[in-house]
């Protein structure tokens, strides 16, 4: 556990990202598919990042990495990396930095093995690849090291891809991912193609990872109840913008968005059949974003002021921070919830 | 009595040799009644089998042993007419509602192709009636959705349309694969409503193949559990994920993440020990590698189904006999 603010000076951000802008372009104008997202990223935390398809959660993370390719375009932001402003890194400066400052678990991480490898020869690919060449012995005990890290038996050092089971396969990634020690990684749906069992393993592994080696991590996914078992703090995103990000808590306890109150209740029960709860509402068209609230045309107490501005995001308390326009300071300051 | 509408008996589908290949659909039975609209779902990990019967039913692929009768026949000895009528009584909804449209054709297109296709009629008039029909029942409505291109819908919006798409055929049996494991959690709801006011107004039956429980267990009637190509627990939905009996089925349920941080995980689930390779010619219970309750007869014999719990539905496993 962190320990609060005031006992000591705040930690810096192992990341820290201010109004990230990746814009795609169209015949019919700009998509802002990550439209002025604001977050850090604490050191040893893992951090949720939640929102249906197309929400920006992978270009947000993209755009982090700086692999964005045309039509995208990195159109404006702020990115601090372990006390490095990156902002302005070209391709090659980049590539010094990615996996070894910040790495990522591809989308389908499972199908992203070569197949005609060897597990450990992948593994080693990736160190000597950025480390240059090691001595044999040493590099293999590194590897077995990491398979012992991720619960991997030392056997699979000579197996192919085909070989493993898709757990398996997807605790290689994670072992390939800190290979090199990074500060920051990032899951992209690390476990959405498992098996609930699977998927606990695998999620069990990272918070193993994060405890004994305090890498902080950014998963990103849509499944509530595995945010509820395995994060730190909670973002979710809404068609390119970041509308809440809380303590996950928090989140649960009282999402202060109507999407984030949306995501939750729409996780199904597993103790009562209930009558599942339908969101009315449209999409926008992402052409043609609605003024205002990116949210209000599926929102069920959006008034006249959320057409007109777009809300801030703004700390309601301690740990919580939404950008809407239900939140209203009163008299002594405080946030209150009241009709718009 | 009238035949069963799908009386699969027996069903095993391998791949490779014989003896040694690998086991995708290990002796697989059930029956689906006529006139008894049900959404049975079955559930398993990746690789367990569940799309292999999806796949059997839309005759994308041939049973190694087995059969299939749709209403009373082999589904493999249709003739061509037959064949036509059997691919306009049995439709399939796939999982992903981004990657099956052309990007270049407005919804309406989707609708056309169907009429057109299988000869629904030649009046514009009443094509635009049955599409009516068609949108109403899941939920959408037409003049708002047909001029539009894919790009311009929420991906809830699509899997309608595509069921939608499938109900103008008036089918009595529709293969959801997956349904909803690409749409946003947020909309989910309304594509799972939609199949079960199908069930309940239109009479259709389901296949609803899913990996999870959950929503199995909010709109399933009936459940099948597959463990590596073989059936481990089944029976009523309701009976099955509220009262597991079978260790595999146990963990699963064991594992779901409930949404409340304040409710973690129980324990700590142990690492899969190596997975045996399921040829055709193994023997032994399938889960016993991982299994925490093993015993020296799960290697010996394959188990038999018994029945368990109050209301005696069935769980392969020698716990129980």
């Amino acid at each position: 556990m962190t320990a609060p603010a005031s006992a000591q000076a705040p930690a810096i951000p192992v990341l820290s990202v201010t109004d990230l802008q990746v814009f795609y372009a169209s015949r019919a104008g700009d998509i802002k598919a990550c439209d002025g997202v604001t977050f850090d990223l604490r050191r040893g935390e893992i951090l949720g990042l939640v929102g249906e398809s197309g929400s920006g959660k992978s270009t947000a993370t993209s755009g982090i990495m700086k692999a964005i390719a045309p039509p995208g375009r990195i159109a404006g932001g702020r990115i601090l990396l372990d006390g490095e402003d990156i902002t302005d890194f070209g391709e090659a400066e980049m590539r010094r930095r990615r996996w070894r400052k910040l790495a990522l678990i591809p989308q389908s991480a499972m199908n992203s093995l070569n197949p005609t490898m060897t597990i450990a020869a992948q593994i080693a690919d990736v160190i000597t690849e950025h480390e240059g060449r090691q001595e044999a012995a040493a590099l293999n005990h590194r590897i077995l090291d990491l398979f012992q890290r991720v619960g991997l038996p030392s056997r699979i050092n000579a197996m192919y891809p085909h070989e493993l089971s898709g757990g398996m396969k997807q605790r290689v990634c994670i072992a390939m991912s800190i290979a090199l020690n990074p500060a920051v990684v990032i899951a992209d749906e690390a476990t959405s193609a498992l098996d609930v069992v699977m998927q606990r393993v695998v999620a069990q592994t990272i918070l193993k990872i994060k405890d004994e080696l305090g890498v902080s991590f950014i998963m990103i996914g849509h499944d509530m109840g595995l945010m509820a078992q395995v994060v730190d703090r909670v973002a979710v995103m809404y068609s390119g913008q970041l509308v809440e990000i809380a303590d996950v808590a928090k989140i649960f306890a009282q999402p202060a968005h109507p999407y984030s109150a949306q995501l939750i209740a729409a996780v199904p029960s597993l103790t009562e059949r209930r009558p599942m709860v339908i969101s009315a509402g449209v999409t926008h068209d992402p052409h043609n974003p609605p003024s205002g609230c990116i949210f209000r045309l599926r929102c069920p107490h959006a008034g006249a002021i959320c057409a007109e501005a777009r809300p801030a995001l703004t700390q309601i308390s301690p740990g919580q921070s939404v950008a809407c326009h239900l939140w209203q300071q009163d008299e002594s300051k405080a946030y209150v919830r009241a009709p718009v | 009595m009238s035949a069963p509408l799908f009386d699969i008996r027996g069903v095993s589908k391998i791949y490779g040799p014989a003896a040694t290949g690998l086991v995708a659909l290990d002796d697989f039975s059930w029956t689906i009644h006529q006139g008894d609209a049900r959404i049975v779902t079955i559930a398993g990990e990746s690789g367990s089998g569940k799309s292999t019967l999806g796949e059997l039913l839309l005759r994308s692929s041939r049973p190694t042993t087995g059969e299939i009768l749709f209403e009373g026949e082999d589904i493999w000895s249709f003739n061509a007419a037959r064949t036509r009528d059997y691919f306009r009584q049995v439709q399939a909804v796939f999982q992903d509602p981004f990657g099956v449209y052309n990007p270049f054709y407005r919804i309406q297109h989707v609708f056309d192709m169907v009429v057109r296709n299988f000869g629904l009629t030649r009046s514009p008039a009443a094509a635009r009636t049955m599409i009516d029909d068609a949108m109403t029942a899941v939920g959408l409505n037409a003049g708002e959705i047909l001029g539009k291109y894919p790009h311009q819908l929420s991906g809830g919006q699509r899997q309608r349309v595509m069921i939608a798409r499938a109900i103008m055929l008036k089918p009595k049996f529709i293969v959801a694969d997956e349904p909803v494991s690409m749409v946003d959690a947020s909309l989910r709801a309304s594509i799972l409503d939609v199949l079960m006011k199908l069930r309940d107004d239109l009479g259709i039956s389901f296949l609803y193949v899913t990996h999870d429980l959950a929503t199995a267990f909010q709109v399933g009637d009936e459940i099948i559990l597959l463990y590596q190509g073989q059936v481990v627990e089944c029976g009523n939905a309701h009976d099955v994920i509220t009262n597991p009996q079978h260790p595999y089925v146990q963990l699963l349920m064991n594992s779901v993440p409930r949404a409340d941080p304040n409710e973690r995980w129980p324990g700590h689930v142990e690492l899969p020990a190596e997975e045996a390779l399921r040829t055709a010619n193994a023997v032994g219970c399938r889960f016993a590698a991982r299994c925490p309750q093993r015993m020296p007869r799960c290697d010996a014999a394959t188990p038999r189904r018994a029945g368990v719990g109050p209301n005696q539905h069935l769980a392969a496993c020698f716990l129980y006999g």
